[in-house]
């Protein structure tokens, strides 16, 4: 084994090449499992809100028996609770992002010093944070589904659940996912791309 | 040959820490040179600027003034993509606190930076297990860092380092968080590494053990050099530490 490396010519540094996606897949896919407890609890942070989200929205494909003004009040109340529960969401997964990039500032900076990119890092975590936002806008969706179908049928409403409300339900589940991922994906690239950032030193420094 | 005889150099080296209204110079004006293949060994009391001029000189973080020199080429002038190669094939990196990925196991910690060299994933593995029985660790292959002794994480640790056979390699405490006399073999192993690979070790230490195997001595005090011992001092000095540590 020869450790004596010719060094790079004067002038000439040889640079750092980008590795496939595949092996950031297996990187992430290993931290996951091994922090499934942790996963599971930002996975189904993420389910709450997009459940709350789904739930709202599911009411609206009930037949609406008020009419006039009080149907245009309970429409804009709908409107208002949806926002509100993406915004929670939002906070939430916000919240759980800054914790798993926090407390792997001392990850971060190891793999900095064995070679990996900023956008090495920043791909991990998007990985990630991916995988857990379509599972758990997943899961939340049907659940929010659920809670609201389920007093519906037994209420006596199990004509209602027809061929439009099952068209409509697919649509919220698509909408429900692509919110869910979007919510995900925002409050992670930034958080990831600025631990990414920081020196290696500094970021061996944290004491997590 | 004489430009290659200097593996490390660094020329006036300043660095300031402000916390609030007061500042710090961890490192006030350093110049070092370090030879191709040799084991030094930089000592000095705890907030003397160890740590600092480790990072300094990994490329880990940016000096105030003064510039670090890698096999001749001018830290300061790497991008972000030379850095790292830079970091992944002409340094490997030892922490007192090991610093192996959790999630991995011990071949896996070995063999990420092959990753990053680029290099296939069975390359890569044959490369893992090359450099783990190297450092007596063939038998645990498979274990995760929870799984071993303080000792083995830093022979893992010093396996993951030579894994791209850098020419550098440097340690930051090794043995700070090691009993007496696992600190002691990892300090033997080091030394041997450096004898039969020719890999040039920098260890920022105040393990006084790590005295006895050092080619040269840097003593650093407030971000100074304050002497250079080679070794012949070395070794009349190693005498009078056991003298004192003895009374
Ligand atoms: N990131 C930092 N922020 C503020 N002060 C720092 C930082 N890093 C080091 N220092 C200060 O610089 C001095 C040298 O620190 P360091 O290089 O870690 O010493 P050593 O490794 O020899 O114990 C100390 O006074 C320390 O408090
Ligand atoms: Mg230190």
């Amino acid at each position: 084994m020869s450790t004596q490396t010719a060094p790079a010519p004067l002038g000439t540094p040889e640079k750092q090449i980008t590795l496939p996606f595949s092996k950031a897949w297996e990187i992430s896919i290993k931290s996951i499992k091994i922090r499934l407890g942790r996963s599971l609890i930002t996975a189904s942070g993420i389910m709450l809100g997009i459940a709350f989200f789904s739930s709202v929205r599911t009411v609206v494909l009930f037949p609406i028996t008020q009419t006039g003004a009080a149907a245009e009040a309970a429409r804009s109340r709908h409107s208002f609770l949806a926002i509100m529960a993406l915004l929670v969401c939002f906070v939430g997964i916000m919240n759980s992002m800054l914790m798993s990039v926090t407390e792997r500032f001392r990850e971060i900076g190891t793999m900095k010093c064995l070679g990996a990119l900023d956008q090495f890092i920043v791909t991990l975590f998007i990985i990630e944070a991916g995988i857990m936002g379509l599972f758990g806008s997943m899961f939340g969706w049907f659940l929010g589904w659920l809670i609201m179908v389920i007093p519906h049928l037994f209420g006596g409403g199990a004509r209602d659940l027809n061929g439009a409300f099952f068209s409509g339900s697919m649509v919220q589940c698509v909408q429900s996912i692509a919110i869910g991922l979007l919510i995900t994906l925002v409050a992670c690239i930034p958080t990831a791309r600025s631990a990414a950032k920081m020196p290696p030193a500094a970021a061996l420094r944290s004491e997590i | 040959m004489a430009a290659n005889e200097y593996v490390v150099r660094t020329k006036g080296l300043v660095k300031e820490f402000r916390m609030g209204e007061e500042s710090v110079r961890a490192l006030n004006g350093v110049d070092l040179d370090i030879k191709r293949g040799e084991y030094l060994s930089i000592m000095g009391p705890s907030g003397s600027g160890k740590s600092t001029l480790f990072n300094a000189i990994g490329g880990l973080d940016k000096p105030d003034s003064g510039s670090v020199f890698i096999n001749d080429v001018d830290m300061a002038q790497l991008d972000a993509r030379e850095l790292a190669y830079l970091r992944c094939h002409t340094i490997g990196y030892i922490f007192q606190t090991f610093n192996l990925l959790p999630s991995m196991t011990a071949l896996e910690n070995v063999t990420l930076p092959t990753v990053f060299a680029g290099l296939t994933t069975d390359d890569g593995i044959e490369r893992g297990i090359e450099v783990l029985n190297l450092v007596g660790l063939g038998h645990r292959l498979h274990h995760r860092p929870a799984q071993l002794s303080g000792g083995q994480q830093q022979r893992v640790a010093i396996a993951r380092a030579l894994a791209n056979s850098p020419s550098i390699v440097l340690a930051d405490e090794p043995t700070g968080n090691l009993d007496l006399k696992t600190g002691e073999e990892i300090i033997a192993l080091l030394r041997e590494l450096n004898k039969k690979e020719g890999v040039t070790i920098i260890s920022a230490t105040h393990d006084y053990k790590m005295v006895d195997v050092s080619d040269r001595v840097v003593w650093i005090r407030d971000g100074k050099i304050a002497k250079i011992e080679e070794r012949a001092d070395i070794e009349l000095a190693v005498g009078a530490i056991k003298d004192e540590t003895e009374l």
